[in-house]
């Protein structure tokens, strides 16, 4: 069935939400990608496949607002050795696609593929993320954001910059 | 739950060409940079410590029912660990005995036998051969010895289940010694005294060789350093039990097991669950359960220790709300599996210990991330041998026996690591 405009436009500022979430992770631009989270944003990545009840077993990162905010305070430290240096980054969003839109939350997919330049060498991450959008008067925010990495379920190094 | 490869190592082993001199590599105070660089070493420690000692396997509450079985390892082996219809443990090596395929690919489950999927061979839970297919091919084959290599000894302590691949040897109880009040201790954590291993498992691989993490575990001088960007942001108490002026002791308990014992700090402060960061009043369920198991004066007493700190050589490691197995898949290589501790009928503490324990380690870990770049660092920096050694001599001076007689040091120095290095000379010499 052909998109509704409506649709398209939907689609079209997912998209560039999603881009511009990719390049500020890339650049380390810790704030501004803090100030795309809701007040109730929920970081989640998962360990062991899809990972279960997060409440229940371990993920690799499960973090509230609050400790989102604390992840990123630890980052402006400058002490956060695992990053310092940082990772170079660079990351391709892919396969974006809406899933369901319902009031003002939109709940999006899409796949991922970061190339990571580390001291301990270079790296590539690849998961497939969903993301529950919100729109507000000022735009669309992260309600949830979920990285299911394909290697999720082996030994994996660290990975303490921003998946 | 999920179907998954673990980590494959390759493994040859082969005993080292020319026995190291120990002596000249291990001093008191002094170990050289080979001892973690030296694939030969490596290869010698798998057999004279990894293959022959008590290693810790897995936890008795993670096979709770008749013909559960969970992957695990010993060292870079694989072995699933089983419980039978009449609840015995056993270790079984993940090695079908026809051509050594693996019988077993799923991470965990239940199931009455393993059926090697190359040619069909079937094997009871407890490791004897059941059948294989077209048997009259087999025709005098005696299949009392085409079972599973079993690890020869299994045994527990308060539901950790420990194996050793040497048949005669120390018992485990020998082999813990001074350790066991510890985990005695951390089981009087939970009102009916036991431990549960029930929040699955983060893998956090680092470059690194298994003794310099072995050594970090203990190590009481470096938190303040590592670890000052969570400390700071979080408003931690946690660096005060590592400065200079803590009255935390470190500990060799002898056999390789070292502590950091914080007891002498939480009694100082004197309230209960300080050393959880937080306090009985907003924990009312736990408090109320520990005071009806232990009587209010002993569940004080209890809430005030808090859990221990201890390294049980040479692999398990508990580290007051979580426990992390060390399992080394190379010289310079080694996996950490972690997960938080929970304690039978506590509930409300176990969800906090799992929240804690997810912000804290693994791959992208507060604290873990941080030790995992120190482990990397320090393995790229001992690849160069000017100066040929390590500088083990923190604390020496002031070292000293307590009460029971083990070697105790201040809360910085490095008695832990002095202990574990003459631990493992003595164990690689009388290989």
């Amino acid at each position: 069935m052909p998109m509704t405009p409506e649709q398209r436009a939907t689609l079209e500022d997912v998209t560039q939400f999603i881009y511009r979430e990719a390049r500020l992770q890339d650049d380390h631009e810790y704030d501004a990608w803090e100030s795309l989270w809701t007040d109730d944003g929920v970081y989640w990545v998962p360990a062991n496949g899809d990972g279960g009840d997060p409440e229940q077993v371990m993920s690799i990162i499960y973090d509230n607002r609050s400790r989102i905010a604390l992840r990123i305070r630890q980052f402006h430290t400058g002490k956060r050795f695992s990053q310092t240096p940082r990772s170079r980054l660079r990351r391709l969003v892919s396969n974006i696609e809406v899933l369901r839109e319902e009031g003002d939350e939109i709940l999006v997919t899409a796949n991922a593929m970061v190339c990571e330049s580390q001291t301990r060498g270079d790296f590539n991450w690849a998961s497939r993320n969903e993301y529950l959008l919100r729109r507000g008067a000022d735009g669309l925010r992260m309600a949830r954001k979920t990285v299911v990495l394909v290697n999720n379920s082996t030994a994996m190094y660290s990975m303490a910059f921003l998946i | 739950m999920n179907d998954c490869a673990t980590v494959i190592p390759i493994v040859p082993v082969s005993p080292a060409p020319n026995p190291p001199a120990w002596d000249r590599l291990i001093q008191s105070d002094h170990v050289h940079g080979s001892l973690y660089t030296d694939p030969a070493i490596y290869q010698a420690e798998l057999a004279a410590i990894w293959f022959r000692t008590w290693v810790y396997v897995g936890h008795e509450s993670e096979v709770p029912n008749a013909n559960d079985y969970i992957m695990k390892s010993i060292g870079p082996e694989p072995v699933i660990m089983t419980r039978t219809k009449d609840g015995v443990i056993h270790l079984l090596h993940n090695r079908c005995p026809h051509r050594g395929n693996r019988v077993c690919v799923t991470e965990h489950g239940n199931a009455r036998s393993f059926t090697c999927p190359y040619h069909g061979w079937t094997f009871a839970n407890d490791g004897a051969l059941k059948g294989y297919p077209f048997p009259s091919g087999y025709e005098g084959a005696d299949r009392s010895k085409l079972g599973l290599g079993r690890v020869p000894r299994v045994q527990s302590y308060r539901g950790f289940v420990f194996g050793s691949m040497a048949a005669e040897g120390p018992t485990l109880e020998e082999h813990l010694g001074g350790a066991m009040k510890s985990i005695d201790a951390l089981c009087e954590t939970s009102p009916e005294g036991e431990v549960q291993i029930t929040a699955g498992f983060l893998k956090h691989k680092v470059k690194s060789n298994w003794k310099f993490l072995v050594e970090n575990e203990t190590d009481g001088y470096h938190p303040s350093f590592v670890h000052a960007s969570i400390f700071e942001v979080a408003q931690s108490g946690i660096g005060t039990l590592y400065s200079s002026d803590s009255t935390a002791v470190s500990r060799d308990f002898g056999n390789g097991h070292t502590e950091n014992d914080l007891r002498p700090e939480f009694r100082k402060r004197d309230v209960p669950m300080s050393w959880f960061g937080t306090t009985a009043e907003k924990m009312p369920e736990y408090t109320a359960s520990m005071k009806a198991a232990y009587g209010e004066e002993k569940a004080r007493k209890i809430m005030i220790d808090g859990t221990p700190h201890i390294m049980i050589f040479p692999n398990l490691f508990i580290a007051e709300i979580q426990i992390f197995v060390l399992q080394p898949l190379s010289v310079n290589e080694t996996v950490q599996h972690v997960t938080a501790l929970q304690f039978k009928g506590a509930p409300d503490l176990n969800r906090r210990l799992r929240q804690q324990t997810m912000g804290s380690v693994g791959p992208a870990g507060f604290l873990l991330a941080d030790d995992a770049e120190m482990y990397e660092r320090t393995q790229l920096g001992v690849q160069s041998l000017n100066p040929e050694y390590l500088y083990l001599g923190r604390g020496r001076h002031r070292e000293r026996r307590d009460e029971d007689g083990f070697r105790i040091g201040d809360a910085t120095d490095e008695t832990p690591s002095r202990g574990i290095w003459r631990h493992y000379r003595a164990m690689m010499e009388a290989a």
